[in-house]
């Protein structure tokens, strides 16, 4: 008997209600349906598959980079076979090692969490939760995914180079990523990262601004902004914070492009490299950290406010009960994206930067502690007296919420210069930024694909592979970042590609070890996620019913299989706010429902 | 033929893995969707729970394992950076208990109130005095941690003393230079564009400038006299590196253009160290902290802290720079402190792998 069969036994009738939607639409070809569409749902799964490729090639270098961290003294002929003179004898070359780890940063911050994460939610839940046909532009939308897939083409080249990619560390600091003669990574590998960060950019542009636009004016009628579901406040102050940052990266990357080329002198003074005096006099190589954590560090709320969105939204929803306190929820998400812009400086306290402009970046700094507590235990309250089903999407939320405070908690200490000033650039900082912003990120990001999957292919993803995932997951997040607080508090420093030869730091080889290890598996995990993914998508359990978790948002009053243009009616009209679960004794009123007489205010 | 062997292990656990994943399916559709969706959630309910449990005895076990290995049992080696240590005790402490606080709460919260036929969820939509309370009280904790840090702050990015012992650190790539201002207590003026190695002037000195005549310069290992402030001015010469002290609590970053400075009072001599932290290898090292190259991991400096008498016999064995640049010395290197015998032996296959190509 075929999966299909077995799944499907007893369900066959109610196919035709997912295929309804089909008749009304032309017939489309390949190219305008899957290639260049036009419909953000197909758009949304480009950014997702293109985010996910991007995550293994991403996630594959890290476990390249543990192999050295883990064992030094081994070497690995196959990867000689693979990389060729990265690896001569089976051992990692220093300058690959770099490469690694930049590329490793650089995709999963921008590729994964940005492009993956709210490229691919945005995308699909702004229209469907707002009541909208499709974005502002559809055509802009297009072109942002297609900006996003060159941006892909030139950085993946740039893995293919003689002399190799970037290897200046994800912030790329100048003079050494300016200087061809600091490093190999520095020479035509660096150029391609800038020309890919800047169509990268262009993307988050064209995408931030329609998203935007579409919250603004697209919203159906009664759809208020105060009933919109907090994934859609999460998106728009996402969307604010990248409209408002990329653009300064954009100029610093164009201007370190100049003085890469054209020999000007922003980012360069007082240089002799190689022996080779340089002429240029007067840049400041601090300029370009300005101009660099300006987006930097709102970059990190961008990847972090669509998880707490979809987290929100996971968690009411299957708590079977409102989301606690949602006009803080809104209120803290925007006092979060207004002070993401104010504190930038606190990746600078060791520059040399004035220790009284400091000490402001210290208080606004911890300040953003206070709507990241005020949602914390709100989530928590939204769990407590809840009726809770722990799908896979919950499951993730609640890892998401475990992560955050673990992660959130040692920001405290690092945003403290005080503090800072002993723990900058060690491992205490590699564990607070991959708990906080990587693994929670992730996590969003997950329990988003298991909560929306159905909506999206029209099936199930297996339940017990997700279990498996979340629980390798979970588990293997802690072990490999949990302790290595404890290298930052010995001072050990990121971004070494050998310790064995420091009396200071030395003692942790067999830690490095365990932790390379774990990496492995959790590597592994997702790999069966991955292959769940696209299992699932041919092969899962159809969803049969419009409205498989009982939510009130509107993408679940769409056919089980929407086509373009989401509705085929008339767009539903809103009643009332995303949160009514639980209320007077009803399991879940979807917003569409007009508020009852004698229905309890709330 | 191992990798081989490996690779179809790996394989065969994924589909077995994932065959697993099938029948439960079915399994689960043979029994009845609800009733075995009922069945996990008591299982995850129940794996939450343990998780807890679990998580903070590992983090316990954890802190046994790795707590000795950290800085904190040797206590901080420089007078600054005491405060730096105090400032980290509130703050795991006050951290210590909001995260037990919470992850308690998430868990148990999510184990109490698990799917159950008997409970209806509590329709709970805000409540102002909650919410009053907790922007209040993280408001006034961080506050205080605003005050404290800031105090520590200010102490030890002030100005240092004026009969702090000056030394200047230029970084290049993979290296630490340092200059001594010599008796005059004035170092010598420098421009980049007469740097020199090949006569002698690798750091740019302008000779012109008469306090640089009595400079001394040596690379890798730089003198310190135990209780006496000492105020470093970095320099880079090339990319940006970083001048990472841990066991001061310190660091800088050396910037190519903008000289920045970092100040601290060693405590203990590199002596008393050898037998605070029971380790006869014991060195004070200098890590560069911020990524320079491929050579970045092995930018090594070594601090030597020492009493008065002994820093006074060692600089006197020192040549000025300049008389060395004026043909005046053997040899046209800068002093080259002699390492421990054991670590220039180690550091022979580190700097092949260094060198740039």
């Amino acid at each position: 008997m075929s999966n299909e069969a077995i799944l499907h036994d007893q369900v066959t009738g109610v196919h035709d209600l997912g295929h309804t939607a089909h008749e009304h639409h032309h017939h489309q070809s390949f190219i305008s349906k899957y290639v260049f569409s036009q419909d953000h749902k197909m758009i949304a799964k480009q950014f997702l598959i293109t985010g996910m490729i991007w995550a293994i090639i991403g996630g594959f270098f890290s476990v390249l980079f543990r192999l050295q961290l883990g064992y030094p003294e081994s070497t690995f002929p196959w990867l000689e076979d693979f990389l060729g003179h990265w690896a001569k004898g089976g051992k990692l070359d220093p300058e690959f090692y770099y490469s690694l780890v930049t590329m490793h940063g650089t995709i999963l911050v921008f590729f994964v969490l940005t492009a993956g994460l709210s490229g691919t939610f945005s995308n699909f839940l702004i229209p469907l939760q707002v009541g909208a046909r499709d974005m502002a532009s559809p055509f802009l939308n297009m072109l942002s995914y297609w900006f996003f897939f060159m941006a892909s083409i030139v950085m993946l080249t740039s893995l293919f180079v003689q002399t190799g990619p970037a290897s200046g560390g994800w912030t790329i600091y100048p003079p050494l990523s300016a200087l061809g003669e600091a490093s190999e990574g520095s020479k035509i590998g660096m150029d391609l990262w800038l020309v890919s960060m800047a169509l990268f950019i262009i993307n988050a542009l064209l995408g931030g601004l329609n998203y935007i636009a579409t919250i603004l004016n697209l919203r159906t009628k009664g759809m208020s902004m105060t009933r919109m579901p907090l994934t859609m406040w999460a998106f728009f102050f996402t969307a604010v914070l990248g409209v408002l940052s990329f653009p300064v990266l954009l100029s610093g990357a164009i201007l370190l492009l100049f003085d890469r080329n054209l020999g000007t002198s922003f980012f360069l003074s007082d240089i002799v490299i190689n022996g080779k005096i340089l002429p240029n006099e007067g840049g400041s190589p601090i300029l370009f950290q300005h101009l660099f954590w300006f987006l930097g560090h709102p970059e990190v709320y961008i990847i972090i406010l669509p998880a707490m969105g979809i987290a929100s939204e996971v968690m009411s929803v299957n708590s079977r009960k409102p989301i606690f306190g949602y006009m803080a929820m809104v209120g803290s998400l925007f006092a979060i994206t207004a002070l993401a812009f104010l504190v930038w400086a606190h990746h600078m306290f060791v520059t040399g930067l004035n220790p009284f402009l400091g000490s402001f970046f210290v208080l606004l700094t911890l300040l953003i502690a206070v709507p990241s507590a005020i949602k914390v235990f709100n989530w928590l309250t939204t769990l407590w007296r809840g009726n809770i089903r722990f799908t896979p999407g919950m499951l993730f939320s609640i890892g998401f919420v475990s992560i955050f405070i673990s992660g959130g908690l040692t920001g405290i200490f690092l945003g403290n210069s005080a503090l800072d000033i002993h723990l900058h650039d060690t491992y205490f900082v590699i564990a607070h930024f991959h708990i906080v912003m990587g693994v929670a990120g992730m996590f969003g990001m997950f329990a988003g694909l298991y909560h929306w999957y159905p909506k999206m292919f029209g099936r199930y993803l297996n339940d017990t592979l997700a279990y498996i995932h979340f629980w390798v997951t979970m588990v293997g997040a802690y072990l490999i970042f949990w302790p290595m607080h404890y290298e930052g508090l010995a001072g050990m420093p990121r971004r070494y590609y050998d310790f064995s030869n420091w009396e200071s730091f030395k003692m942790f080889a067999g830690l490095n070890e365990f932790i390379s290890f774990v990496s492995i598996i959790v590597f592994a995990a997702q790999l069966l996620f991955v292959f769940n993914f696209f299992y699932s998508m041919f092969k899962g359990r159809k969803v049969t019913t419009q409205n498989p978790w009982g939510a009130n948002t509107l993408e679940w009053s769409t056919p089980i299989r929407p086509g373009h243009g989401n509705w085929p009616g008339e767009i539903p009209e809103v009643h009332r706010w995303a949160y009514d679960y639980g209320k007077d004794g009803r399991e879940f009123i979807p917003q569409t429902e007009p508020v009852g007489e004698h229905e309890s205010k709330h | 033929m191992n990798d081989i062997f490996l690779i179809a292990i790996v394989l065969m656990i994924f589909l077995l893995i994932v065959q697993i994943a099938k029948a439960s399916e079915y399994v689960s559709i043979l029994k009845g969707e609800e009733k075995s969706r009922k069945q996990t959630n008591r299982i995850n309910g129940f794996l939450l729970i343990a998780f807890l449990i679990f998580g903070l005895i590992g983090a316990w076990w954890c802190n046994d394992l790795y707590y000795d290995k950290t800085l904190f049992p040797q206590g901080s080696a420089s007078v600054q950076g005491e405060n730096i240590d105090t400032m980290m005790w509130i703050s795991i402490i006050i951290c210590g208990v909001v995260f037990v606080i919470t992850q308690v709460a998430l868990f148990v919260f999510s184990f109490r109130y698990q799917e159950s036929d008997k409970r209806k969820a509590f329709y709970f939509t805000h409540s102002n005095r909650l919410e009053l309370l907790w922007t209040g009280v993280p408001a006034i904790v961080l506050t205080v941690l605003v005050v404290f840090g800031l105090k520590y702050w200010f102490q030890f990015t002030s100005d240092a003393p004026k009969d702090a012992q000056l030394v200047e650190v230029t970084g290049h790539q993979f290296a630490w230079e340092f200059r001594y201002p010599g008796k005059d207590g004035v170092l010598g003026k420098k421009n980049y564009k007469l740097t020199d190695p090949a006569h002698s002037n690798s750091l740019g000195v302008d000779w012109t400038d008469v306090t640089s005549h009595d400079d001394i310069h040596s690379t890798g290992t730089v003198h310190l006299v135990v209780n006496k402030p000492v105020k470093f001015v970095i320099n880079s010469q090339d990319v940006i590196h970083d001048v990472g002290l841990p066991h001061f609590r310190m660091k800088m970053d050396a910037v190519p253009g903008i000289p920045t400075t970092l100040w601290f009072t060693p405590k203990y001599t590199t002596e008393q160290m050898k037998v605070r932290t029971g380790n006869a290898n014991f060195v004070y090292e200098i890590a560069c902290d911020q990524i320079c190259g491929r050579g970045h991991f092995s930018m090594r400096g070594i601090i030597i802290v020492e009493t008065q008498e002994e820093f006074d016999k060692w600089i006197a064995t020192q040549q000025p720079e300049y008389a060395r640049a004026m043909g005046g010395g053997s040899g046209s290197t800068p002093a080259t402190d002699s390492l421990p015998k054991k670590d220039s032996a180690a550091s022979k296959p580190l700097a092949l792998a260094v060198t740039n190509k």
